[in-house]
């Protein structure tokens, strides 16, 4: 990643030209929408679902610090070894150091959004470390050498035609189909080679249960168990605020997130990991480690009131509802996590100096924070964010960086004329006569004008029709 | 979920209006409707000409100090214990849901919890606490209805506006593919990113256009600059109108 600012707009502005890429978005997220609302048709049901989703959360939240230690020290137990990593450079390399000692040469990954957030696959590479993405929308946007645009679906951007093309272009025993069950096959082929050949599996970690150090993952496709069980050596990353108190807080998780997510009542596969293979068991793998990633989420955790950003369960349904992320993609966001999740979540990790844009990025119209399964209150928090980039002295990072006096004096100036009825009757008057005489070329207006006609002011306002037609004032 | 109690309050004599900034500005006709619709149905509407707006676009744009100070402007015009009636549900959203916020440890936050606390959007007042019912007194026109986001999902205006334009015998009310859609206004949104907002007001005119309606009657008078604004640039002939309008047209004869 860039160290300079990140154009969300001028990216935006290139994915909206992208007349493929916008049909293939909208009829994703139309289906991901419809899937969803079958599943809480019940309003009832999904009232009752969500709260208690919003509880495990809030209740596991409460507790972190506690909760963290306590995970430690039943996986210990369990003999899975624990890493702490306050940088994603700091995970990188304990990463690595783990596959050093396993002289690991290839390492095969399940989905994690955690390790795109710490570009571990690049930094493996760097090192000479093959890794292969094994789910299969990862598989295929690391063939397209790009990254997810989605956080459950990451190749939701292509169509069959685009992956089959893919597939031929770098698959040499790839035929010239565009059947689907075909390509799956073969991508299958390809990766089964891999699992019997990876000294290392790598995985995410969707839920991590403090009482009993249990790891918990759900997946479609049985790549992921691969990955955990096939090879010597499982690592799990996950970010600190995955766990839960209880084995009893994972199924309403479990419940949740696949509905959200892909509108199925419950996912193929639920792995639920205790610790590497016993004596006299017959598979598994003999290391078990988890990595615990902190990047930013302890100072996230520090403001009670942008703490609820950690409630999320990644389900990626406030994408699929969001109506900006429909029309330009997950792309456009240049981040790990796109949509209303990654406008929150992003600029507190990376810093308001080169996210401040995200937050606006958005009509505050709400359709995420309707959906969110675990109540997030997405569009206050970074209605917060707005603020703290205009302002110095806030708790997050970059605050007051993209603070402009021009801004912060037309700010005043609004002000000065919204609080004074004297002003106003003056400023509306003058305001119908300028703003009607005013040329569309301007700032603002030509933005406004580029899809639309000018608004005209009107001769009278309301005020003064009011007055007119003897309205009582008070 | 969010919309105020309707047995909490019995129906009153005096209500005062909250013209809204959008609405004073540029579709002053609109509020003077919601008035008259409201002294339609015997009550005494009060307002203060002191008034001026809600604070949102400085709340919505990071500047809260700013907002503060005009919400704050407001309050001393509602002292009275009478409903406050507001054509538009991002203004009335504001208002209701956060103002208390906006207020938060400041001294006079209890009372502008009070004043929020009596805030209704026009049709939800209308159908809820009035139940009024509308006599239709004009000729067959087929309308659709675009729902605002913040009357939507900020006060819970969802079925009310609908129910109203099903009063009126001669109006079809012809429903939108994606009626709960945002239009891509979003206050500074539409001049921060003209692009995505002109594709998003660009499938709402589509969807618009697509069920054949002459009108397409709103709550919001955001939505509206936006959405007659794009329907005017593309020359597609459909005309936009605020419902309080509408309905004053339909029933007055």
């Amino acid at each position: 990643m860039a160290d300079a600012a990140v154009d969300f707009a001028a990216a935006s502005t290139e994915a909206l030209q992208d007349r493929q890429l916008r049909t293939n978005f909208r009829r994703a997220m139309d289906g991901l929408m419809s899937k969803r609302a079958v599943q809480f048709a019940d309003q009832a049901e999904w009232h009752a679902m969500r709260a208690l989703g919003a509880s495990v959360r809030l209740r596991a939240l409460a507790k972190l610090p506690e909760l963290l230690e306590r995970l430690e020290e039943t996986c210990t137990r369990n003999g899975i070894r624990v890493h702490w990593a306050a940088t994603t450079d700091e995970a990188n390399a304990i990463i690595l150091s783990i596959m050093r000692g396993a002289d690991a040469r290839l390492a095969v990954k399940g989905k994690s959004m955690v390790t795109e957030e710490m570009h571990l696959n690049a930094f493996l590479e760097r090192h000479g470390i093959e890794i292969l993405e094994s789910d299969l929308g990862e598989y295929i946007v690391q063939l397209d050498e790009s990254t997810p645009s989605h956080i459950i679906m990451p190749a939701i951007h292509m169509n069959t035609r685009q992956i089959a093309r893919l597939f031929r272009r770098k698959i040499k025993e790839a035929e010239d189909t565009e059947d689907v069950a075909r390509l799956t096959d073969l991508a299958r082929r390809v990766l089964r080679r891999k699992f019997a050949a990876a000294e290392v599996g790598l995985s995410g970690v969707n839920v991590a249960v403090a009482e009993t150090g249990t790891l918990c993952l759900v997946e479609n496709e049985g790549n992921g168990r691969m990955c955990t069980t096939v090879p010597p050596v499982h690592i799990a990353v996950m970010g600190l605020e995955k766990v839960v108190e209880t084995l009893e807080d994972v199924p309403p998780i479990l419940s949740l997130l696949p509905r959200s997510a892909t509108g199925q009542p419950i996912t193929t596969y639920v792995n639920m990991i205790s610790g590497p293979r016993r004596p006299g068991e017959k598979d598994g793998p003999r290391e078990v480690h988890l990595v615990i990633l902190d990047n930013g989420r302890s100072g996230v955790y520090a403001d009670g009131e942008l703490r609820d950003t950690l409630r999320c369960i990644r389900c990626g349904a406030c994408m699929n509802h969001c109506p900006v992320y429909t029309r330009v993609g997950g792309h456009a966001y240049q981040a790990p996590y796109p949509g209303p999740i990654g406008k929150i979540l992003v600029p507190q990790m990376e810093g308001l100096e080169k996210r401040g844009e995200l937050p606006h990025a958005c009509t505050m119209c709400n359709a995420c924070v309707e959906i969110c399964p675990v109540k997030i209150p997405i569009v206050g928090i970074l209605g917060r964010l707005r603020s703290e980039a205009v302002h110095a002295g806030g708790s997050v990072k970059g605050a007051g960086s993209h603070a402009s006096r021009a801004e912060a004096l037309v700010w005043k100036g609004w002000a000065a004329t919204f609080a004074s009825p004297a002003a106003y009757k003056v400023a509306t008057l003058a305001m119908a006569t300028l703003g009607n005489a005013a040329p569309s070329a301007l700032p603002l207006l030509k933005e406004w004008t580029s899809a639309r006609v000018k608004p005209r002011f009107a001769p009278e306002s309301l005020h003064r029709l009011a007055a007119k037609k003897g309205i009582p004032d008070a | 979920m969010n919309s105020p109690d309707a047995s909490a309050i019995p129906r009153p004599d005096t209500v005062y209006y909250f013209g809204t900034c959008l609405v004073d500005l540029f579709y002053p006709e609109a509020g003077m409707a919601g008035i008259e619709l409201l002294q339609a149905q015997g009550l005494r509407v009060v307002f203060p000409q002191g008034q001026s707006c809600c604070g949102q676009p400085a709340y919505n744009s990071g500047h809260r100090a700013e907002a503060l100070k005009v919400a704050r402007a407001q309050l001393p015009l509602f002292l009275e214990d009478w409903p406050i009636i507001v054509p538009s549900g991002s203004c009335a959203g504001m208002m209701r849901r956060h103002w208390p916020d906006l207020f938060r440890g400041e001294p006079d936050e209890a009372r502008a919890v009070a004043v929020a606390g009596r805030v209704w959007e026009l049709t939800q007042f209308l159908v809820t606490v009035l139940r009024v019912r509308l006599e239709d007194k004009g000729e067959p026109v087929r309308v659709t209805w675009h729902a605002s986001c913040h009357a939507q999902r900020e006060m819970g205006v969802v079925e009310e506006p609908k129910a109203l334009l099903r009063q009126l015998a001669n109006v079809e009310l012809v429903e939108l593919k994606r009626e709960r859609e945002c239009c891509g206004f979003g206050g500074t949104f539409a001049v921060r990113h003209p692009e995505i907002s002109a594709a998003m007001v660009g499938d709402k005119v589509e969807d618009i256009a697509a069920t054949g309606a002459a009108r397409v009657v709103s709550g919001d008078c955001g939505c509206l600059l936006n959405i007659t604004g794009a329907l005017a640039a593309g020359e597609v002939p459909v005309r936009g109108q605020h419902i309080a309008q509408f309905l004053k047209e339909r029933t007055h004869g």
